[in-house]
């Protein structure tokens, strides 16, 4: 009856749980889906060549020389500025250890006092006043922790963020606090591309055409028409988008928070954060201090993996074995006490076993109840990530967060209510969630959506 | 970290240096107590100051107070605002952030700073009486995690401990 624990050297971005990727061995950090991102690779890629291709020989012989060279800078910018948002660590927040959760929660119970059996407990709040202005945090049952002020939690990524802004699928990654200033000069950056590549297109077709005549020079050059039309998509969507986020850091506000309504309206309270100062505002934002990633990604840790087990376990243990493979990274605690449990039983006579045993029941019950409430938000974020996929197709500057907005906050209660047959004042709820800023077909398109999701929601 | 700290320190030889490894090996953990992040000026990063009740018997309350004290000026250092941080912004946009390949940031060296502050604390305050400070940074800057230990040892370490905290005034 022996377990040979073999104790090897991992880095620790092999065991942080989230729904991250990781490239080059730690440093590269990015969401699951990089679909998009690919395609705003191609994108940019390819219309810059195609404009250093066709265009820039012309240009640089007749206009001058200099354009090219603008052009190159101005590409060089915007392609390091996508990859440094892209492969950046947004500001994640780990996931309280333990012990932290047990102390958080050993505080909850302390100041929620006694809830008479049969009703709920009261939700998880906590009340601070930021420069005389009181801000509720709420608790993350995912990461175990009250979030700070600004965070909130991503359910792509699965990881709460600091200074969340909102999850691109653009740019293949959250946009957070550590990243935001880079995101913000990537948009800026590339609307200039896009403006500058879009009048020189226009600008040489008609050099040419005085030469040569308008159809021969489409010949000529066929590269142009393509660049021509996604220069003219691009530009409103990126132009409409950098003018967004200048609005928000104008008022240093997130776009999380715009969504919300948090600082909008007549009752609710103004925005703690902002200097009343829109050039301090901006300086803050962009000009601030970088902060240093909090996630040790490639710090070292010991990893202790059993080598061979011969016990006489009792059978339940082998069944707990699957449910750990699978869902390892769910939980710190299950896992560990799996582990701890295994090499316990090797010892020990029937009336340990039998309290191992329950410990093991224990740990299972735990697990399963983890494993139903991810079920259920996995479900959900199938659907609504199909038809957010597509609105952010169609609306590229409108990228509506996922994860605790408005839209799936009314989307749980209506299935919720649905299910109890209690009457649906989703709409209502919809309504007074939404700010006032936002026009009224936003709010059309929204309520649209939520009923297409909630059918998927039903045949999922 | 292996071998004792030299024991003299103006003058008093009845201060005991615990080695921190001996501490890990001879006493076990007896608590954790979180101290939170204090947001009542915003997000920049500060910790409350208030004595939790578990370190009463422990430690003095003014060497406490002290030092989270002096970490919460270290961190307002590193977020500070001003001329420097503003240069450094605008010659790393400048440089499409490349610079940060061969430099350090003003923050990255405040933290090694507050790195080195944190192990001379541990080493001179609070490891003789039974306590270690966990550097915040390894919490996710949320939490200063202090470990409370119990002496498994004889009783004549914990009155050695005893005598420690009355005899060192700092």
């Amino acid at each position: 009856m022996s377990a040979v624990m073999i104790t090897r050297k991992v880095r620790k971005w092999e065991k942080l749980p989230g729904k991250n990727t990781f490239c080059c061995d730690g440093r590269v950090m990015m969401a699951r889906q990089k679909g998009v991102f690919y395609l705003t690779l191609f994108l940019i890629v390819g219309t810059c060549s195609l404009f250093f291709a066709f265009e820039c020989p012309y240009l640089a012989v007749h206009l001058s020389p200099a354009i090219p060279v603008f052009a190159a800078v101005l590409f060089l910018f915007v392609m390091a500025m996508l990859l440094r948002t892209s492969f950046s660590d947004p500001g994640v927040l780990p996931r309280a250890l333990p012990e932290e959760a047990t102390f958080i929660e050993m505080e909850i119970e302390a100041a929620n006092g006694n809830v008479p059996a049969g009703q709920r407990p009261p939700p998880r709040i906590r009340n601070v006043q930021i420069n005389n202005q009181i801000v509720k945090l709420k608790y993350c049952y995912t990461c175990k922790i009250f979030r700070p002020p600004r965070a909130s939690h991503c359910s792509i990524c699965d990881n709460c963020v600091d200074r969340f802004d909102h999850h691109c699928p653009w740019v293949g990654n959250c946009v957070g606090k550590r990243n935001y200033r880079y995101f913000y000069l990537f948009t800026l950056s590339l609307s200039l591309l896009t403006i500058y590549i879009f009048t020189f297109d226009i600008v040489h077709v008609v050099m040419r055409s005085v030469d040569n005549g308008f159809l021969n020079t489409l010949k000529e050059t066929p590269g142009t028409v393509l660049e021509v039309l996604v220069c003219f998509f691009t530009l409103w969507s990126v132009v409409g988008l950098t003018g967004f986020h200048t609005y928000l850091i104008s008022l240093n506000q997130t776009t999380n928070e715009d969504i919300k309504g948090s600082w909008s309206g007549k009752n609710r309270i103004q925005n703690p954060y902002s200097h009343k100062n829109i050039i301090k505002n901006c300086c803050e934002v962009l000009c601030g201090p970088t902060y240093p990633s909090v996630l040790d990604r490639r710090g070292l840790m010991q990893e202790d993996s059993p080598v061979s087990t011969t016990c006489t376990a009792p059978p339940s243990s082998s069944s707990i074995a699957a449910p750990q493979t699978t869902v390892s990274t769910d939980t710190n605690a299950a896992p560990s006490s799996f582990t701890h449990t295994n090499s316990k039983v090797d010892q020990g006579c029937e009336a340990q076993n039998n309290e191992y045993r329950a410990d093991i029941k224990e740990s299972c019950n735990q697990l399963y109840r983890v494993l139903e409430r991810r079920k259920n938000v996995c479900v959900k974020r199938r659907a609504i990530s199909c038809v957010s996929t597509y609105c952010s197709c169609l609306y590229p500057f409108l990228i509506v967060q996922l994860n605790e907005t408005a839209f799936l906050r009314s989307t749980n209660i209506y299935v919720i209510s649905h299910l109890c047959s209690k009457p649906k004042k989703y709409l209502h709820i919809l309504n007074n969630a939404v700010p006032k800023s936002l026009s009224s077909m936003l709010l059309t398109i929204i309520q649209t959506l939520q009923v297409v999701s909630v059918t998927l929601l039903r045949f999922l | 970290m292996q071998g004792l700290v030299p024991t003299a320190t103006d003058g008093n030889m009845a201060t005991e240096f615990h080695n921190l490894q001996e501490l890990r090996h001879s006493a076990s953990l007896a608590n954790k107590v979180f101290i939170q992040r204090d947001y009542s000026e915003g997000t920049t990063c500060k910790f409350q100051t208030k004595f939790p009740s578990e370190l009463e018997s422990r430690i003095e309350r003014t060497l406490f107070e002290d030092t989270v004290k002096t970490l919460n000026n270290y961190y307002a250092e590193a977020e500070k605002i001003g001329g420097q941080s503003y240069l450094e912004g605008c010659l790393a946009c400048a440089t499409a952030y490349l610079i940060f390949l061969c430099m350090e940031t003003r923050y990255e060296k405040v933290l090694k700073k507050i790195a080195k502050y944190i192990q001379e604390q541990n080493e001179k305050i609070y490891a003789p009486r039974g306590l270690l400070i966990t550097d915040p940074i390894e919490r996710g800057m949320r939490v200063i995690e202090i470990s409370i230990y119990e002496d498994r040892g004889s009783s004549g370490s914990s009155s050695g401990s005893s005598s420690v905290s009355g005899s060192t005034a700092r």
